[in-house]
């Protein structure tokens, strides 16, 4: 491998993993925080996807479609924490499996019943509709650049309203140990509620901005479920930075490991994960379990 | 909601009238009065009615129908009784869903499926069973080579006939160094290697070959490979939104100005509108086009969309031939569907008008038919030639070839 094309694919494996953070970050949120195992994160991105594809066509902006669609999934996300998630927060993980994977179910019918099964393809805003060229052969949409801005600016609003609000305090607080918190004259469930509906917004809002490179498509959710998974595992559970490094370390495990041992490229990825859960069983970044 | 096996109570009620009514005929009517109301011919049909691969069951379903409506409704003379399963592409059901046509319902014909797994456990059952059975899309060549049956028919194509012709036209257009693209499984793998076969044979070089994990879409690191290998050609093969984004990838990443983009038709039907301008000028192969210009297909597709106001695709015209087999086989025989021997013998010796064109049988039954080159233009696939005249797929493996 030359330097130039060693250049591009890091440049490959930035951008994913920026991509794979984007993705995983309204996970990290709900199963980090909260722990609750979500099987329903895929859903959440295939809906923003569609909902990108259709405020798209009705009003002609993508801008405009993501400003409309946020408080729409922010709404879903509320309503499925009201009407179901809430009762599994003291349940055990095989409840909220279940109830999850039900909730996939409900929510493939609902698209193909409210958009059909045809695939769909969300045109790049025309201020962003450019290459750069990269070298004589390959060049680079700019639109994947937008991406990796829009996951840094994800990344850092995460950080800084986890770590430095008060808001965030009570998050971690609520995670840490509920009942205190409850004691202390906090309403958990409402924070719970907040959160759930923040990680729904936020992987919605992922959908809506891949969209336009993924196209969007029946099953489109599934595919970026398990992914999210390894990234959030991989990070260690509640931890932002965790699930950043995580994705930034699997962009580049998935990449390379596509380029030098194209045999095992469905491999690579979790047998890295599996390497990473024997040296440190909490993560990169997880507490240390007491 | 899946839509459940159709063993109602109603179909039981007036499965149980038509008994009644029958006893009652016959003790009040004179034999021949019976005998004008002959029984329903049974057609079995297994295909996919819900998740990704419905459209595709709906519509090869509705041109089934549609072709036997145009010929008085009747095969052979006799009414038709249409039992359909929803196999929900799901191989794991499969065996299920084909036992309850063939043993529960006691089907005169089987047809369908979508999914080349589904295809496999239902073929496998057929063979046995002696079912009359006709394939009306699955592509996994083995269907008609190595598991390959009298009884067992396909209308639509071999994975194996709709890449091999490739080969050869990109050599033509001196395209002599080409990398290939796919996903890592079975229908990805038998493309590729059609692919490979007439392309090698007619002096081509395939340089390298990559496969992607299925469902795998994450193109990038690929798409920086072929640039740096700078083939002549690529040829690939992805289906649904898979097709969509490496479309749009390979676009964006601007590596279509100097390579050309090549592949069989399922990568460029039903994805244009999607694709956009990623999808122009991009050279496929398949067993038809919307736009062929003939009278025939002018009629075809205007009827499908009259009928279901959608428009008719490929797969449409499978079911349509379906279709036309079974009318074909039942007129032969006059109805009865005992003589399954000479009802073999007529399907095999068919020679249907087909929107696609002239369609005749090869002797491990599968079609012999044109391939035709399409080229992407404004968002659709426009027949721009004749890749390979009457194709027949070599039948390998298969005893009766």
């Amino acid at each position: 491998m030359d330097v130039s094309s060693f250049l591009v694919q890091s440049l490959n494996s930035v951008q994913y993993g920026f991509l794979l953070f984007l993705v995983a970050s309204g996970l990290t949120l709900i199963f980090g925080i909260l722990g609750v195992i979500n099987l329903a994160h895929g859903s959440f991105f295939m809906i923003g996807a569609y909902l990108a594809h259709w405020l798209q066509l009705k009003t002609g902006n993508l801008f405009v479609a993501i400003a409309l669609g946020l408080p729409l999934s922010f709404l879903l996300g509320l309503a499925v924490e009201r009407l179901a998630i809430r009762f599994l927060y003291a349940r055990d993980h095989l409840y909220q499996v279940l109830l999850t994977y039900g909730l996939i179910l409900i929510f493939n019918e609902l698209q193909r019943i409210l958009w059909g099964n045809d695939v769909h393809g969300v045109p790049i805003p025309a201020v962003l509709d450019a290459s750069v060229p990269l070298n004589e052969t390959q060049s680079y949409p700019v639109y994947r650049f937008f991406i990796s801005l829009a996951c840094i600016g994800v990344a850092a609003a995460m950080y800084f309203v986890i770590h430095r609000t008060k808001l965030g305090m009570l998050i971690r607080a609520g995670a840490a140990n509920r009942e205190m918190v409850e004691l202390l004259g906090f309403r958990v469930n409402r924070l719970y509620a907040l959160v759930f509906a923040l990680g729904a917004a936020l992987t919605a809002f992922a959908g809506m901005l891949s969209a336009p490179v993924n196209s969007v498509y029946p099953g489109m959710g599934e595919h970026i479920l398990i992914i999210s998974f390894v990234v959030v595992v991989i990070g260690g559970l509640g931890s932002i930075q965790g699930a950043f490094v995580g994705a930034m370390l699997i962009g580049f495990v998935d990449t390379f490991g596509k380029v030098f041992v194209p045999e095992a490229a469905s491999l690579s990825v979790y047998a890295f994960m599996a390497a990473v859960l024997l040296w440190r069983p909490q993560g990169l970044f997880g507490a240390r379990p007491a | 909601m899946t839509k459940s096996f159709p063993t109602t109570r109603r179909r039981f009620l007036s499965a149980a009238a038509r008994a009644a009514g029958a006893g009652a005929a016959v003790s009040l009517l004179p034999a021949p009065f019976v005998l004008a109301q002959p029984a329903k011919v049974k057609v079995g049909i297994l295909l996919p009615y819900t998740g990704t691969y419905a459209s595709l069951g709906h519509n090869i379903t509705d041109a089934m129908i549609m072709a036997i409506e145009e010929a008085g409704g009747t095969l052979g003379g006799r009414p038709v009784e249409y039992v359909k399963v929803d196999s929900e592409a799901d191989p794991a059901k499969a065996a299920n869903n084909t036992n309850k046509l063939i043993f529960g319902e006691k089907v005169d014909f089987l047809t369908g499926p979508v999914h080349s797994g589904v295809a496999m456990a239902m073929v496998k059952i057929a063979r046995e069973e002696g079912t009359i059975t006709i394939v009306s899309n699955a592509g996994a060549n083995s269907v008609t080579r190595q598991m390959c049956a009298p009884n067992v028919f396909r209308t639509s194509f071999t994975n194996w006939q709709n890449c091999f012709p490739m080969g050869p036209e990109m050599m033509k257009r001196g395209h002599k160094k080409t990398v290939s693209i796919t996903w890592n499984y079975a229908a990805g793998q038998e493309m590729i290697s059609a692919f490979k076969e007439g392309y090698v044979k007619a002096g081509g070089q395939v340089v390298k070959e990559i496969l992607l994990p299925f469902p795998n879409i994450e193109f990038q690191a690929h798409l920086t490979e072929i640039a740096g290998l700078k083939p002549d050609a690529v040829f690939t093969f992805f289906s649904g939104g898979g097709a969509v984004k490496f479309m749009k990838d390979y676009h964006a990443s601007g590596l279509r100005k100097s390579i050309p983009l090549f592949a069989p038709g399922f990568l460029t039907d039903g994805t244009l509108e999607a694709a956009g301008e990623a999808g122009e000028g991009i050279v496929t192969t398949l067993h038809y086009a919307e736009s062929l210009d003939t009278p025939l297909n002018k009629r075809f597709t205007a009827a499908f969309k009259q009928k279901t106001k959608r428009a008719a695709d490929v797969f449409a015209v499978q079911g349509y031939d379906t279709g036309q087999l079974l009318i074909h086989a039942m007129k032969a025989v006059k109805g009865d569907t005992k003589a399954k021997k000479e009802i073999i013998t007529a399907m095999a010796a068919a020679k249907l008008d087909s929107p696609r064109g002239t369609m005749t049988f090869s002797k491990s039954h599968n079609p012999v038919q044109d391939i035709y080159l399409r080229e992407v233009r404004k968002r659709d696939n426009v027949v721009i030639g004749v890749a390979h005249k009457a194709l027949a797929d070599p039948g390998t493996g298969c005893g009766m070839a």
